[in-house]
């Protein structure tokens, strides 16, 4: 189209023009960085001067975290099996909490409407340093909801202190495993590095008050996208479900949930982006500790650059993570795929099968 | 709508992409949101309580700062090994450092200001929010700040990058530090820095516990049997016997005391699973399941300095950064601090902790940060130092004089002799996490696995060095 000569011809270049200013921004600040940082993880980097001047070593950073038998290896796969753990617990458990209170939020004759959607989405407006350090201090051994606990007679753990999987310790409060002789076919075997009986110990103790906190962050700043969806669902369809006998599980079931796809899409996918890289909690919680159990693959690609001057390999990390990321979200893309409800394109014939 | 989505996820992921590459790389600049909660996050984890972190320093009054200085002044003039080299071109010197206080801060920025007095020169003095990040920046940057403190654990690290000036042989008073802690900053051969300061570990008795458990001044252990024998003896009413934080800066002194360590005594081979580690770790590993010691955290405490100012145990492992401790969160507890007891093979052993004067190689003032380092290394300047926050002085020279201001530290100096320094290799420090987050389930672990995994793992990072 640039070829293109006549009255029109200088209009690429305008255009160009005028999105230089965010071109530049992006290539500086995305683009370069991201170039730089693909550079690094097959660099031998090692924090001194410019990267660029830093020797080629091909892939043996990604070798060290995911072939070669390790400190490295071992360190990535704890840190992906408790990223794993606090994904399936933190995903569903936020977006089903945020929905819950977003229906509670839309019901049209609650009083206070204001103050509830005030309070809920409060925890995601204050600072994450602040809560971490309030939750610390509520899930100390002595701490007050180890006091709670105490009042319905149970001993509460101490949660930031407690390495144990929460999984094992069910399993061996069911009598069904052993913890202290585990079966020699989950021992033996393993992948990354990594025991079959450590990947399935469930989440430990203190990543459990992690996930608490986390959800308990999140859930609200969702509940605010389900509940402006929610006031986007027509009410003339609404009623057609009511007059057609509807129970009000079946509306929310067959009308309101088709109607919040779109938004259920985005705040799995937002949360599935915002869980895998899970940082700061862990900083603050003192880097992944106790016993490793609440390592996580950003913060290990923080220490592994910081604090132990592999440079490449803490980029080669944020590669793999960046890598689950986008496998993650395409799996869900697929799983949430419309099927039955026909769209609406469909309609008019459509050349070759491509949606 | 099926492309708008689409396109959607794409965003989606890119964002995301670059929230993690940002977070990896040192160049981007969003990593630095972080930055700011540093300097709150000193967590009650126990792993941080090292030589230059004396928690809250004793005597932090204005006015031992500016007698300190005074003091530093005269010295000046008095004999010593400081001068100011004829024709040293003036410079202006900065100095990175992770500071225990206002205390050490104040004492640092009046002890280089006279240095600048008398120089000419200007110094700038930072206390780092988070000594190791800013550090890397200023490497990347080829702006690293002249002068920085570095604990032995970030020598082979920093050295092995080419981020070090090795100044090592060139300082006039090389020989009056302490050996211990001149092999502490040795790497390759090359006395890379001077040391600044040192600590030792010593066992703390409440002498309050200790005389209700009608114990006297002849059950004071110095045999592991005997510790075992009155940790229990001390273990009564809800409080236990001892407790000590669970890292290997504590745990590493048994298998000293046992005649072993983790290295080789030139630090070129690990020696983690070597019989008398094993057995040090079984003792250790004893006293957990006999009930005679518990690891702080378990106490529900930051570190055993806590516990034993908490009295939630009768006795622990700590160095002289206790005092501050004591003094100002704990005012009502009585001590008594003796040696570390012997193993089985009758050796004394503990640790020594200590920071060091690094320079970088990419300054270019090195001739004048060289100069300082001579000069805040006199016994007079390390004098002051010790009075104004706490710190063991790392020259020989000062020892008398410490020794008569101080004598309950007599312990901590005498430590030095038998001790042993923190292994410095590069790519040692996640080594020695993974050996502290092992020590977490100790008590229901097998110690020789413990150790095999981390002779494994030390023996990959030496050999890699």
């Amino acid at each position: 189209m640039s070829t293109k000569s006549g009255i029109r011809g200088r209009e690429g270049l305008a255009g160009w023009l005028f999105i230089a200013p965010v071109v530049i921004i992006l290539g500086l600040f995305l683009l370069l960085p991201i170039l730089v940082a693909i550079w690094v993880s097959v660099s031998d980097w090692g924090g001194k001067g410019s990267p660029l001047g830093a020797g080629y070593v091909g892939a043996t950073n990604y070798e060290a975290l995911l072939v070669k038998p390790g400190l490295a290896q071992l360190n990535l796969a704890t840190s992906l099996r408790n990223n794993l753990y606090y994904v399936i617990l933190v995903v569903p458990i936020q977006t089903v909490l945020a929905l819950f209170l977003a229906t509670i939020l839309n019901a049209r004759r609650l009083k206070g409407k204001g103050f509830f959607r005030t309070a809920f989405y409060f925890p995601s407006v204050t600072s994450s340093v602040a809560i971490v350090t309030v939750f610390l201090f509520m899930f100390t051994g002595a701490g007050v909801v180890n006091q709670i606990l105490g009042w319905v007679g149970i001993h509460g753990p101490n949660w930031f202190n407690d390495p144990r999987g929460v999984l094992r310790l069910a399993l061996s409060e069911l009598n069904l495993v052993n913890p202290d002789s585990p079966p020699g076919w989950l021992t033996n075997h393993g992948f990354l590095g990594l025991a079959w009986w450590d990947w399935l110990s469930g989440p430990s103790v203190a990543m459990c008050a992690l996930i608490i906190l986390a959800v308990w962050t999140t859930g609200g700043t969702f509940m605010l996208m389900f509940l402006a969806a929610l006031q986007d669902v027509p009410d003339d369809v609404l009623e057609a479900a009511t007059v057609d006998g509807a129970t009000r599980w079946q509306i929310f079931r067959s009308v309101t949930l088709p109607a919040l796809r779109p938004t259920l899409f985005l705040v799995i996918t937002l949360g599935l982006i915002g869980t895998w890289q899970v940082f700061d909690q862990i900083y603050l919680t003192g880097g992944g500790g106790p016993g490793k159990t609440t390592l996580t693959p950003a913060y290990l690609s923080y220490s592994a650059a910081f604090n132990d001057f592999k440079w490449g390999q803490g980029a080669a990390i944020a590669f793999i993570l960046f890598a689950i990321i986008v496998v993650m979200t395409i799996i869900q893309r697929l799983v949430m795929r419309e099927r039955r409800t026909l769209p609406r394109r469909r309609r008019f014939p459509v050349s070759g099968g491509a949606r | 709508m099926s492309p708008r989505r689409m396109s959607r996820v794409a965003l989606t992921a890119t964002i995301g992409a670059v929230l993690v590459v940002s977070a990896a790389c040192g160049s981007g600049g969003t990593g630095q949101a972080t930055n700011t909660s540093s300097s709150s996050s000193s967590p009650p984890s126990s792993s941080s309580q090292s030589s230059q972190s004396p928690t809250q320093s004793e005597s932090s009054t204005g006015s031992e700062t500016s007698s300190q200085s005074s003091s530093a002044t005269e010295s000046g003039s008095a004999g010593s090994s400081w001068t100011v080299p004829a024709g040293m071109p003036k410079a202006k010197l900065t100095i990175l450092f992770g500071s225990s206080g206002t205390a050490e801060t104040d004492a640092l920025k009046a002890a280089t200001a006279d240095w600048a007095k008398q120089t000419g020169s200007t110094v700038e003095v930072t206390p780092a929010s988070n000594l190791d990040q800013q550090l890397a920046q200023g490497f990347s940057s080829n702006t690293p700040p002249d002068l920085f403190y570095m604990d032995p654990s970030k020598l082979g690290t920093y050295a092995k990058a080419g981020n070090l000036w090795a100044y090592g042989d060139q300082l006039p008073n090389k020989a009056d530090f302490y050996p211990a802690l001149v092999k502490s900053f040795t790497y390759n051969g090359q006395l890379y820095c001077a040391p600044k300061d040192q600590s030792t570990l010593a066992l703390w008795i409440n002498t309050a516990d200790w005389t209700a458990a009608g114990l006297t001044d002849s059950d004071i252990p110095t045999t592991w049997d005997q510790l075992d024998a009155v940790a229990k003896k001390l273990s009564t009413g809800g409080r236990v016997g001892l407790s000590i934080s669970p890292t290997r800066d504590r745990v590493d002194a048994f298998f000293v005391q046992n005649g072993g360590y983790l290295v080789n005594d030139d630090g070129t081979q690990a020696t983690v699973n070597s019989a008398q580690n094993i057995q040090a770790l079984t003792f250790v590993k004893k006293m957990l399941t006999d009930g005679a010691m518990k690891w702080s955290s378990d106490l529900n405490t930051g570190w055993g300095g806590e516990a034993f100012g908490t009295n939630k145990a009768a006795m622990t492992i700590e160095g002289p950064w206790m005092f501050g401790a004591l003094h100002s969160d704990y005012p009502t507890i009585k001590y008594k601090i003796v040696p570390l007891p012997a193993g089985p093979t009758g050796t004394q052993g503990t640790l020594v902790f200590t920071n060091c004067w690094a320079i970088s190689a990419a300054s270019k003032n090195h001739d004048q940060a060289l100069n300082l380092v001579e000069y805040l290394t006199q016994p007079s300047v390390e004098m002051g130092f010790a009075k104004a926050f706490g710190v063991i002085p790392s020259v020989q020279s000062a020892q008398a004089e410490y020794l008569q201001q101080f004598p309950d530290n007599k312990v901590f100096v005498d430590g030095i002799a038998y001790a042993k320094g923190v292994v410095s290799a590069p790519g040692v420090t996640n080594v020695l996490a993974d050996f502290d987050s092992q020590l977490g389930s100790l008590a229901t672990g097998d110690p020789k696995t413990i150790l095999d995994s981390v002779q494994t793992n030390l023996k990959s990072a030496l050999g890699g060095s």
